[in-house]
């Protein structure tokens, strides 16, 4: 495709002036991909008095930020960040625009998309940036929009060859965290915000944080629960198993579906990601989904009956049995021996 | 009264999926697999179910797929729809979430004038969560996404009650407007055994169509009138009702995103060291997490 530019975007999403760090990670993760297209890095950062989060974008990598501050963009509303929003990207048509796959992201990014009538993927687990081969044409530099698919069965890389504008989505946890050593001189590039008669259809009257949020991206040891456990109640073996080694509660999207523990404990691609020292995968099948989530912890242990489980793949140690058989046996030896 | 629209989707079973399901073309062969209701499009129904209930109007109900998609519309007639309409054409086939999200829009301004658009928040097939506001977006439309509660309706602002990241927001929103669904908010009534009486004869214009051919007797422009009249009719909506549509738009070719590579996933136990589930082999575990400094 002719006249496409070298511009990698990563939009900004910012709480009460602190940058999530999923967009930081994306950061991260852009700087690599505008390293590859000799290209330019760009934060796009939204709200009120946020100058402060655009200068901290440039420790991640950019090269510079776009900073739309209004009092209308205070918190997140859907209309006037997607109207500004799609005004950038008409205007400039960036080559790459990432965004964190959160409840904002997810809400933001194909509103986006679809005016500006640009391929976008959700909860990519990857993203690579190579030539590419499609129907007998070839094309340069492509973004490769990797992402399990289709309930695991499948890894399937997505592009958007006939775009000028290639738009993924990334959960948080998925892509590391790299502060630069020394950030360069960089610029912040004011745009001024215009106010439209829509900016107040939805209207913020209430909001609620939860204090004591789970993190389970900064737990050193993990114990996870699948499905595999059968019943809620079995599923206390795993509360058990991780108040004895001091670990944090886990599960896979199928414990969650049952209802044995909450969405906010999700490991995989449409859960949280971690790579904790020590995590036990306890009656965990080991999807490919899950694993995503997972599959770099230092050392995994998977406690399955079944010994065909695809989770033993990719586990160091595994202990073929029943949770209730080794949970309880696990946790008398260990407080014996600590002693 | 407010007049709702629910945009739901059939979907592959995906937690029980079976065999070669994938074509060469890297798309799903969406016939090989049992097929569902999305949940959280059937809780966005019930959403709109109860603001009939409460305020009056109607809930009439869309979904984009294949013929067969019309037992899912069945089952919106079950629980109280008053109106459904099934958007197939194969031209559409192979779209993307933009692709959809354009038939979509097109087939909800040719259903006419609503208070609420509803979905769900994402379908179990692709999880992507885009279709609803691509929608909204189309149709100049504010939305309100991962919604809970509609706590209430006064003067055309809507009271809701939505799942933010980490927390819970409030938001008054100004009708007409879009709203995602997210696992939980309602419970989906159960069929009523009146309205399966009535409803399971509802035919598509497909239906009529293959009776027609049956049965030299049968003429279909008098059996869509038989059925318009007994309630019992399935709008189809293909590319003929659908004429403000842009064919380059749509389908595999309509998409922007296209389908590079497809890796099957083996899976098959394996490499990790074993343990004897045993006391004995656990203790040997425990010494070695212990001296690896990993616990203790």
């Amino acid at each position: 495709m002719e006249n496409v530019t070298k511009e990698v975007w990563v939009f900004i999403e910012q709480q009460n002036g602190k940058p999530a760090d999923v967009s930081l990670e994306l950061l991260s993760k852009g700087r690599k991909l505008a390293d590859r297209l000799n290209g330019v890095l760009k934060a796009i950062v939204l709200g009120y008095n946020v100058k402060n989060v655009a200068e901290t974008t440039f420790k991640y990598g950019a090269d510079s930020a776009i900073l739309i501050d209004h009092i209308v963009l205070e918190k997140y509303r859907p209309l006037p960040y997607s109207r500004m929003l799609n005004k950038l990207v008409n205007e400039n048509k960036p080559r790459i625009v990432l965004f964190g796959a959160t409840v904002i992201g997810r809400g933001l990014a194909p509103r986006v998309a679809s005016n500006t009538l640009s391929g976008l993927t959700a909860d990519c687990t990857d993203l690579q940036i190579e030539d590419v081969t499609y129907l007998k044409q070839d094309y340069k530099d492509l973004l490769l929009q990797i992402r399990p698919a289709f309930g695991g069965n499948i890894i399937a890389t997505i592009i958007t060859p006939d775009n000028p504008v290639q738009m993924a989505t990334v959960r948080e946890g998925v892509m590391e965290m790299t502060l630069v050593d020394n950030p360069k001189t960089t610029k912040i590039e004011p745009i001024k915000f215009i106010e439209d008669s829509t900016d107040e259809l939805v209207k913020i009257v209430e909001q609620y944080h939860e204090d004591n949020k789970v993190n389970l991206k900064t737990s050193s040891i993990i114990v996870a629960g699948g499905y595999g456990l059968g019943t809620k109640e079995n599923f206390q073996l795993v509360y058990d198993l991780a108040e004895a080694v001091g670990g944090e509660v886990a599960g896979s999207r199928a414990a969650v579906d049952a209802g044995f523990v909450d969405h906010d404990r999700q490991i995989g691609q449409t859960g949280v990601t971690v790579r904790p020292k020590l995590i036990f995968s306890v009656g965990i099948s080991g999807a490919i989904q899950h694993r995503a989530g997972m599959q770099e912890a230092n050392k995994i242990i998977a406690i399955n009956p079944d010994p065909e489980a695809p989770i033993f793949e990719i586990a160091h140690l595994g202990i073929v049995g029943k949770a209730e058989d080794v949970i309880p046996n696990f946790i008398d030896l260990f407080k014996h021996k600590l002693k | 009264m407010f007049n709702s629209i629910v945009m739901v989707k059939q979907v592959p079973d995906t937690a029980n999926i079976t065999g070669k399901v994938m074509k060469d073309d890297g798309t799903v062969n969406r016939a090989k697999l049992p097929a569902i209701f999305n949940h959280e499009d059937k809780e966005a129904l019930e959403l709109a179910l109860q603001v009939k209930q409460k305020y009056g109007g109607t809930v009439s109900v869309i979904t984009m797929g294949p013929p067969r998609a019309s037992d899912m519309l069945k089952e919106c007639f079950y629980m109280g729809a008053d109106k459904a309409y099934l958007i197939s054409d194969r031209k559409f086939a192979g779209s993307d979430t933009l692709a959809t999200s354009y038939v979509l829009s097109e087939a909800i301004k040719h259903v006419g004038k609503f208070d609420f658009v509803f979905a769900g928040r994402q379908a179990i097939d692709g999880d992507t969560a885009q279709v609803g506001p691509q929608t909204a977006e189309k149709l100049n439309l504010s939305q309100v996404t991962y919604v809970e509660e509609i706590e209430n309706i006064k003067n055309n602002v809507a009271r809701i009650k939505r799942k933010i990241d980490g927390g819970q927001e409030v938001v008054e929103a100004q009708l007409p407007i879009l709203l995602t669904v997210i696992k939980g908010a309602k419970e989906p009534r159960p069929f009523s055994a009146k309205k399966i009486m009535i409803y399971k004869n509802a035919k598509t214009l497909l239906d009529l169509e293959k009776m027609a051919n049956e049965n030299s007797l049968l003429y279909l422009d008098e059996l869509v009138l038989e059925y318009k009249d007994k309630n019992l009719y399935i709008e189809t909506l293909t590319t003929s009702e659908l004429s403000n549509i842009d064919e380059s738009r749509i389908g595999l070719h309509g998409s922007p995103t296209k389908v590079h590579k497809v890796e099957s996933v083996v899976l098959s136990g394996g490499t990790a060291k074993k343990i004897e589930p045993t006391r004995e082999g656990i203790g040997a575990l425990i010494d070695e997490l212990l001296n690896d400094h990993i616990l203790g």
